[in-house]
């Protein structure tokens, strides 16, 4: 087995034992992203020198015995919109092509401590604004399964990256989808934890009452090793929450037997593709098999969760975005006209389109005389759809579904019609609105040959049943 | 399309949002919201009588830090990334019409 | 006949708390540091940095709300106050509106003929100072420092109860003298910790509808506060008159222009965007924290003025000017419990404290000597080591550098001369230097004797014990 053929587990053990070194392990990578990254596009910014000096670094810690954490030595990529200490950090955005954090997110320093060493920055949509990551200011990202077709999004970057070897393994983050349906179009597997599971500080807020960092890994393993490491609370992130139920990796068990997964009806007719649907019901065939008690149930409101998401994320990103000003950070529009001038060329050569247009819907939804009919009632439909899980939940341990309609479409092929784009979303967004838990495991492929990924979805705080679930799928799938 | 965008609504969002749009972008800005306000409008069929607007999804309450100062200078890390400033402020196009 | 018109008054009052830190960071609120050395990540609007509430805070808050008869939200949030401008980091301001955390409130003010009126109170909320701007002289810039930026404020918004300038600066008085009980603020109008904007408008005599109003702000004294609602009073009137109409607009007052301008600017659509902050959880203001809250108040001044009564027997007139400020009367019951001599204590600050806080035109915060010295002061004269004159001389001392006053006494050699011999042979020189005196006095002018004493107090530089020289020259005449 070669070393970019380890999960990230296996290379740490590897290196605990003196088979191989964090050095060895940064220069496979660095070599692997020589070959493909030129075609596949998932760094915004790699440093080479840094990164190995940094893994040098690290094996020497390793060697002295001060570093001795879960991930010690092992190569991870970071969304472009976690802040990185004196590491350019962008959100794939023209308006913060030039911007060094002076501090580092939580999630990336919990990295660290753990051993993790940091390759790079990787490409995403502007913002986390998108599906498919071409609405980055850096360029598209490639699907390395197949490049004329696109990696799925937010999280494109850091999705394509595990999946073409350029790390082993990757932290995204998810507001509607951003994890899951890259993790599902790339063939790797990709968790969004609870909401305050894992801290914000640090994270560039898209739709704070949505956003989750989590991870993108090789297999279910990986994943839980990456919660484990970054899910802490953390009192600079006041929706951060206490948790004790952290040990993930001990949810590692082959074993369904008693497991309750419902199959929600309405996630599976119209729009859904046949290929895609005879995966995911495959899928729970298999963990029927391995004495899940399956059953099918009504969800409901299914058809609503896009709009009140579209809703609530816009205008919390209307103001979140607020800050992109030219007057602290980032880019500034050259010859201005005073102030107000000042502000609206700047915004306005800073952002893309899908940003602005998402920025403008906000704004509009907030402003007077609107905020009652629409941010409120979506607050309220929010409540409702909440209801609705919290009811599932009373009868099943897990929601099993697909992430996404379709395999990872053509590149080009989505951005015209936004409505259409935000449709592909109708999987994941409930999962954000009701700050549940949710996974994506890869579980076939199509004709075409692109991967699909079934998506578990579970209660509050019961990540550990998803761990479990996933991990006795992942298996069995081996098995075959 | 139920709803209808002029030209004064996206100035007027313009305004809010500090974005300033060529006459293009604001056509298709004009689309755009109309279409999206027309998906949003779906939410009026629920009918949401007597439920709260559920801001967070954990009842989580009273987060808070105690008046102690942990934070020293931090001058130079707050000014690293100005576009423009001088030794110790940044700088701006002058604020008073 | 010309029209009779009414004034109408609302006031929105900014208070800077007295916290250590700001609202949502570890960044110090001292003032007076070099620009941007208070900021943070938090305090900046760096992205991926996140709020978190100081707790003193809810408390001063409250407390504020409690002394003024407020209902306290038990559950209350912030929201984003959304508005683009440079001191303003993050672009929205966090502040309270849909459930600011004290509501219906009032405070009671006492006219100028003896009755009392209640000033209501809307609500009172939470939320963060702004950065500050300087404009550069020369060229079209303005510079922007974040020390301020995350200062907590409350807001008071009283409901429009006030008819005239008189009124308001009753109100604002009453406010800062409640605040300033409580510790939860200086309340100074010239450094700016306490700012009141005038909702104004005006209407007919006996109508019944209010009037349109205008809001002034950058008011930063009492006097400004005056000057700017008959300015404003009479603008409003001139137009109204004239056949035109008041426009709903906010202005500003330029004091030493003594007129106010409207801030109006087309990219200013006063569309604020209001929604709950999403970063920040709701406060929930239990019963028992409330109770814990409650217990802490200190005790105001009706209070106050009740126990000096009992406990000090001072006549009531001092006691209302000592408890009109919290600085004078803790200072006034540090002193007293240290020299045991109440009386005394409140005739210096009645005395010499307010005579050279008005030549100095200093507010009694100004007041930075130690108790101690006032007290080892007045047993300085007790004792008789000094007189009253010389008191005077070494207490301007204490106030303007806290010197102790034995030790100041000491080194200048200021003591009183009470050697009967000394004393003696000066007054024979002086009856001896002034025949014609001496003369009156035994011819029976009294005031004779008075002169002969100040002869005497000059020859010895102020310092002889005024008793005894009066008792010798009786004696040797």
């Amino acid at each position: 087995m070669g070393l970019l053929d380890m999960t990230a587990v296996e290379l740490a053990k590897a290196i605990k034992e003196g088979k191989t070194t964090a050095v060895e392990a940064m220069e496979a990578v660095i070599a692997q992203i020589e070959r493909t990254e030129s075609e596949y596009n998932c760094y915004v910014t790699f440093d080479k020198e840094a990164a190995l000096n940094e893994a040098k670094e690290a094996q020497k810690k390793i060697e002295a015995g001060t570093l001795n954490g879960l991930l010690a030595g092992v190569p991870v990529a970071i969304k472009d919109n976690m802040c990185t200490e004196g590491v350019l950090t962008t959100c794939s955005s023209k308006i913060l092509e030039n911007f060094i954090p002076q501090f580092s997110s939580e999630a990336v320093i919990r990295l660290k401590e753990a051993g993790a060493v940091i390759i790079g920055k990787t490409n995403m949509d502007e913002f986390a604004m998108g599906s498919t990551t071409e609405t980055s200011a850096f360029g598209v990202t490639k699907n390395p399964r197949n490049p004329q077709h696109v990696p799925g999004g937010s999280s494109g970057g850091s999705a394509a990256a595990v999946a073409a070897n350029e790390a082993f393994c990757a932290l995204g983050s998810d507001t509607g989808g951003s994890i899951r349906q890259p993790a599902s179009y790339c063939g790797v597997v990709g968790m969004k934890p609870t909401y305050g599971t894992v801290s914000r500080y640090g994270l560039i807020a898209y739709g704070s009452s949505l956003d989750q960092i989590g991870p993108l890994t090789k297999d279910v393993a990986d994943c839980a090793a990456i919660m484990e490491v970054i899910a802490a609370h953390d009192p600079k992130d006041s929706t951060s929450i206490k948790r004790e139920d952290t040990n993930f990796t001990a949810a590692l068990v082959n074993d369904v037997k008693g497991i309750k997964i419902g199959i929600p009806k309405d996630y599976f007719g119209e729009g859904l593709d046949l290929e895609v649907k005879e995966a995911v019901l495959k899928a729970a065939e298999v963990l029927k098999e391995k004495g899940a008690i399956v059953e099918e149930f009504d969800l409901s409101l299914v058809e609503y969760a896009i709009p009140a998401y579209y809703t609530i994320a816009a205008a919390e990103a209307s103001s979140n975005l607020e800050r992109f000003d030219g007057v602290k950070y980032g880019y500034r529009a050259k010859d201005c006209e005073g102030l107000h001038n000042m502000y609206k060329k700047t915004r306005s050569e800073g952002f893309g389109a899908e940003v602005k247009r998402r920025i403008m819907l906000g704004s509009f939804v907030l402003s007077s005389g609107y905020y009652d009919a629409y941010y409120l009632k979506a607050l309220r439909v929010k409540a409702m759809i909440k209801k609705a899980f919290d009811a599932a939940f009373a009868k099943y341990d897990v929601i099993l579904a697909p992430v996404a309609p379709t395999t990872a479409p053509k590149l080009g092929a989505s951005l015209s019609d936004p409505i259409k784009m935000y449709l592909g979303d109708i999987y994941t967004i409930s999962v954000n609105l009701a700050g549940l838990p949710g996974i994506s495991v890869p579980c076939g492929n199509d004709s075409k040959g692109l991967p699909i990924g079934v998506q578990m979805i579970g209660n509050s705080f019961s990540e550990k049943t998803l761990i479990q679930t996933a991990y006795t799928y992942e298996q069995a799938r081996m098995e075959v | 399309m139920a709803n209808i965008i002029d030209d004064a609504t996206i100035d007027y969002v313009g305004i809010l949002a500090k974005l300033e749009l060529t006459s293009d972008e604001k056509e298709q800005a004009k689309k755009d919201m109309a279409s999206m306000l027309d998906y949003i409008d779906k939410l009026g069929e629920l009918d949401t009588t007597g439920i709260e607007p559920m801001s967070h999804v954990f009842p989580v309450e009273n987060v808070m830090r105690e008046d102690i100062v942990t934070n020293g200078d931090g001058s130079r890390q707050t000014l690293a990334n100005a576009p423009e400033r001088n030794d110790d402020a940044f700088i701006v196009p002058k604020t008073v019409d | 006949m010309a029209k009779q018109y009414e004034t109408v008054i609302g006031l929105e009052v900014h208070v800077e708390l007295a916290t250590k830190t700001k609202i949502f960071c570890g960044c110090s609120t001292e003032f007076g540091g070099a620009p941007n050395t208070h900021t943070c990540p938090v305090c900046t609007g760096m992205p991926g940095s996140l709020p978190v509430l100081n707790k003193q805070v809810v408390e001063y808050a409250a407390a504020v709300g409690l002394a003024t008869n407020c209902t306290i939200t038990q559950y209350c949030k912030f929201d984003r106050k959304n508005y683009f401008y440079p001191d303003n980091p993050q672009n929205y301001q966090i502040s309270q509106l849909y459930l600011p955390i004290c509501r219906d409130g009032h405070v009671d003010i006492k006219l100028e003929d003896g009755t009392t009126k209640a000033i209501r109170i809307h609500e009172i909320h939470m939320e963060e100072d702004a950065g500050k701007l300087v404009h550069d002289d020369w060229e079209d810039v303005s510079f922007v420092d974040f020390n301020r930026s995350g200062v907590p404020l409350i807001e008071i918004v009283s409901e429009p109860d006030m008819r005239s300038a008189k009124e308001v600066i009753a109100y604002l008085e009453k406010l800062r003298l409640i605040i300033q009980y409580l510790g939860a603020s200086d309340c100074k109008l010239q450094e700016g910790s306490m700012r009141a904007d005038v909702n104004l408008s005006v209407r007919e005599v006996g109508a019944t509808d209010f009037g349109t109003r205008t809001e002034t702000k950058n008011l930063n004294s009492f006097s400004a506060i005056a000057r700017a609602i008959e300015a404003e009073r009479d603008r409003q009137i001139d137009l109204i008159e004239s056949g035109q109409k008041v426009i709903q607009e906010t202005r500003r007052w330029d004091d030493n222009k003594a007129y106010s301008y409207a801030m109006r600017s087309k990219e200013d659509a006063q569309d604020y965007r209001y929604f709950p902050d999403p970063d920040l959880v709701p406060l929930h203001i239990s019963d028992e924290w409330l109770e814990t809250i409650k217990s802490r108040q200190p005790e105001f001044k009706s209070e106050k003025m009740e126990r000096y009564a009992k406990e000090f027997g001072i006549p009531e007139y001092d006691i209302e000017m000592i408890t009109d400020s919290k600085r004078l009367a803790d200072l006034f019951e540090e002193t007293a419990a240290l020299c045991n001599q109440p009386k005394k204590v409140a005739n210096w600050i009645i005395g010499e404290i307010m005579r050279i806080l008005k030549d100095k035109s200093l507010e009694p915060e100004d007041i930075c000597f130690d108790a101690s010295n006032l007290a080892k002061l007045i047993a300085l004269v007790d004792s008789g080591t000094i007189n009253g004159n010389v008191a005077k001389d070494v207490f301007v001392k204490i106030f303007e550098e806290n010197i102790d006053p034995e030790q100041y006494v000491k080194e200048n050699g200021l003591g009183q001369i009470s050697d009967e011999g000394e004393l003696r042979a000066t007054v024979e020189k002086v009856i001896a230097d002034n025949p014609q005196s001496v003369a009156d006095y035994r011819g029976g002018k009294d005031k004779a004797l008075g002169f002969l004493v100040g002869q005497t107090m000059k020859a010895m530089k102020g310092k002889a014990n005024p008793g005894l020289v009066n008792k010798i020259l009786k004696e040797l005449l």
